[in-house]
């Protein structure tokens, strides 16, 4: 560990604008996914266990249609559209049987839906590990010692586009602005004439369209397989914990953060405790908030 | 006629006698046929790789008994398998193992496929001291358990990489500068391989400056390969089945890796040479066999005969798996040993085949006393930039260092 940080700080310094990219390459993938999670479990009190499989899946999607020669921007467009509509189906024959249930049954819904989708990919793709190789140029810098990938580059513009997209539809269209007034108070929603059955159908749709750009990312800048998907799903739960519901820019640099804790906590104690970066990010909120809201607590009088 | 049958069985009893066999001698000899018994996966998951071992099985017993079979007590013995399907399952491979053992007789067994059903049917054939020949179950943790009558013609999980440490260290006069990089799975399998590995390096008094171990769920390990081009180790070792193989080729390239010696398992498996053509160029790649070896034996001639004779056989085979390889030196184990023995006492079989020491078209073969084959070095291929396998024995065959441009 103490070569590690000598690595880092004393021989080979420039490594560290390496391990910072890699953050954020990272980081802007799963900040797509954590967005998707933080809207479900803000709008509707959904914990999504599948949101994982959603991102595989997309990047299976991805991967099908590389074979037939589409170009990427149109995979992408493909992908979201064939998502939604997935997700769409999802909410009309599972979820909205346990919108009103207690938070148990939506994780053992969604957990079974993770499993489903699981082994479905796996019947399908097969459980070899897969990769879409764009052949595209990589940089490098630093007498080789940085190395940034075209793939990266372009999952990391398609990322702010998509996440730019949401921003301004969240704020100024009607859907978005319904949305947000269904996550404050969905009786009042109902009230004034808006369908909430509809707004969360579209929330959750619009959650699955997220995770496919963001399984078209990972498939192009990673490697996917069958049962990959439960490491996004904890690291979007670590990140939607540290970051609140309902808040975009929190998601967004806490997905940087956790981006750049996991590969830090990668080169000092090895790839092995990488995965483990995220969980003990969650533990230590969770930890840090008990604490926090010890202090206000009050005896009811 | 009847007087000639009655002197044939009372001369066969007589050699029974002879050679101190007892009981129910009928059973696992019929008439002049020898039957070893084999439970094996013809469905379910291991199904390609079980009828991979069967083929080899069977190709091997049809030459044996074309050359004349095997001579015990001076008289000629055909061979033949009897085989029952486990599903690949290992509760059904231990049952059936009894059920060949008690039921049908057999008191010679050929293995099944995958160390995890060698595993499980192994207790049952101690139990009964029938001798156990296998050719499938790699794991190190089945010869560590002490089994008397358990065989394996096949090298262990720990000598995958071992030989890739031997190149490395004879590619400089000073063994001890050489800087090695590890990448390691956790899971029991690759351990066995990094326990291999381990063991070498420390022979070579080696200085090890990566040591990472992966996790199940390997999707991305840059920041091993960001230390590794940091470090610049003369070697790096990376093991993880499939998905280790491909995402190690895949940042490799992408991270342009200037590793001069690579060597990792499953790169067929993971078909790294097709994907990543260009980074792929001088991996190291371990296998069991390989046709163009240059090894033979008079039974089944060099291995690239035993390769033409296998596929002449079974014409599907564009390629032949290196597993029918091994099953067929399996069935030529149990033909030495019965000569040897000159006798078809399960024991006096056993002590046989403890003691065989041969060249076969697979490879050398003698076993240590835990029942692997400590005689058969792994081989190792190299990739070329054309994608192809290159055998590769020594440092002196290997193309060194990788000459790749990125």
């Amino acid at each position: 560990m103490l070569d590690n940080l000598q690595l880092l700080f004393v021989w080979a310094p420039v490594i560290n604008i390496q391990i910072i990219l890699e953050g954020i390459f990272v980081g802007a993938v799963f900040a797509l996914s954590a967005y998707g999670l933080a809207l479900v479990w803000g709008v509707m009190n959904i914990k999504n266990l599948a949101q994982g499989d959603f991102v595989i899946m997309g990047g299976y999607m991805a991967l099908a249609l590389t074979a037939a020669d589409i170009p990427l921007a149109l995979i992408l467009l493909i992908v979201i559209t064939a998502m939604f509509i997935y997700g769409w189906i999802v909410y009309v024959v599972m979820i909205r049987r346990i919108i009103d249930q207690d938070m148990f049954v939506s994780l053992l819904a969604t957990f079974g839906l993770s499993l489903l989708m699981q082994q479905v990919m796996n019947l399908i793709f097969g459980p070899e590990v897969r990769t879409v190789d764009m052949e595209l140029p990589v940089y490098d810098f630093f007498d080789n010692m940085v190395t940034i990938p075209s793939s990266k580059i372009i999952s990391l513009f398609l990322a702010a586009v998509i996440a730019t997209c949401v921003v301004i539809f969240m704020k100024k269209s009607r859907t978005g602005q319904a949305i947000r007034a269904t996550a404050q108070d969905p009786r009042a929603a109902r009230v004034l004439g808006i369908d909430t059955d509809r707004v969360y159908a579209f929330t959750f749709a619009f959650n699955a369209a997220l995770c496919g750009a963001a399984g078209v990312l990972v498939s192009i800048i990673w490697v996917i397989q069958p049962f990959y998907g439960i490491t996004y799903s904890v690291r979007s739960f670590a990140i939607v914990t540290a970051a609140g519901l309902g808040n975009l820019p929190g998601v967004i640099s806490a997905a940087f953060g956790i981006g750049l804790f996991e590969k830090y906590t990668g080169i000092i104690l090895g790839t092995a405790y990488e995965v483990a970066a995220p969980v003990s990010i969650l533990l230590l909120v969770l930890i840090w908030r008990q604490i926090s809201m010890r202090r206000n607590r009050q005896v009811v009088k | 006629m009847t007087m000639k049958r009655y002197t044939i069985a009372l001369g066969a009893m007589l050699a029974v006698g002879v050679t101190g066999v007892a009981g129910t001698a009928a059973a696992k000899v019929e008439g002049d046929t020898i039957i070893l018994g084999s439970s094996i996966s013809l469905t379910g998951k291991y199904a390609t790789n079980g009828l991979h071992t069967q083929r080899g099985y069977d190709y091997a017993v049809k030459v044996i008994n074309e050359a004349g079979g095997v001579k015990v007590g001076g008289k000629s013995y055909k061979l033949a398998v009897k085989y029952y399907d486990d599903e690949s399952t290992p509760a059904r491979g231990a049952q059936l193992a009894e059920r060949l053992i008690q039921q049908d007789g057999v008191e010679y067994m050929l293995g099944p496929y995958s160390s995890g059903m060698t595993k499980a049917i192994a207790p049952v054939s101690e139990k009964f001291g029938v001798p156990m020949v296998e050719a499938e179950g790699a794991s190190r943790s089945l010869f560590t358990q002490g089994y008397k009558y358990l065989f394996a013609v096949l090298s262990t999980s720990e000598q995958y990489l071992a030989t890739a440490i031997d190149m490395a260290a004879d590619s400089t006069s000073d063994p001890s500068s050489i800087k090695v990089a590890l990448a390691f799975e956790g899971d029991p399998f690759s351990m066995d391989v990094r326990a291999g590995v381990v063991d070498k390096i420390k022979e070579y008094n080696m200085k090890v400056v990566i040591d990472d171990q992966l996790p199940a769920d390997l999707s991305d390990m840059s920041t091993t390969l960001t230390k590794a081009k940091a470090i610049k180790p003369d070697i790096l070792i990376v093991s993880g089945h499939s998905k280790g193989a491909a995402t190690a080729a895949r940042q490799i390239d992408e991270m342009k890796v200037n590793v001069p010696m690579i060597a990792m398992t499953h790169c067929e498996a993971a078909k790294v040479q097709e994907k990543f053509p260009n980074a792929s160029t001088g991996f190291l790649c371990p296998t069991q066999w390989v046709e163009t070896l240059s090894k033979s034996d008079p039974m089944f001639g060099s291995a690239a005969e035993w390769n033409a004779g296998f596929k002449g056989d079974n014409p599907s085979y564009s390629s032949v798996p290196y597993q029918s390889a091994q099953a067929s030196a399996a069935v030529y184990v149990f033909k030495e040993a019965f000569e040897a023995a000159n006798s078809f006492d399960k024991d006096a079989v056993r002590d046989a085949i403890s003691a065989v020491e041969m060249e076969t078209f697979y490879g050398d073969i003698k076993f240590s006393e835990n029942g692997n084959n400590i005689a058969k070095p792994m081989f190792m291929r190299q990739i070329g930039s054309d994608g192809s396998y290159k055998l590769v024995e020594k440092f002196g065959d290997m193309a060194f260092p990788r000459n790749v441009k990125y």
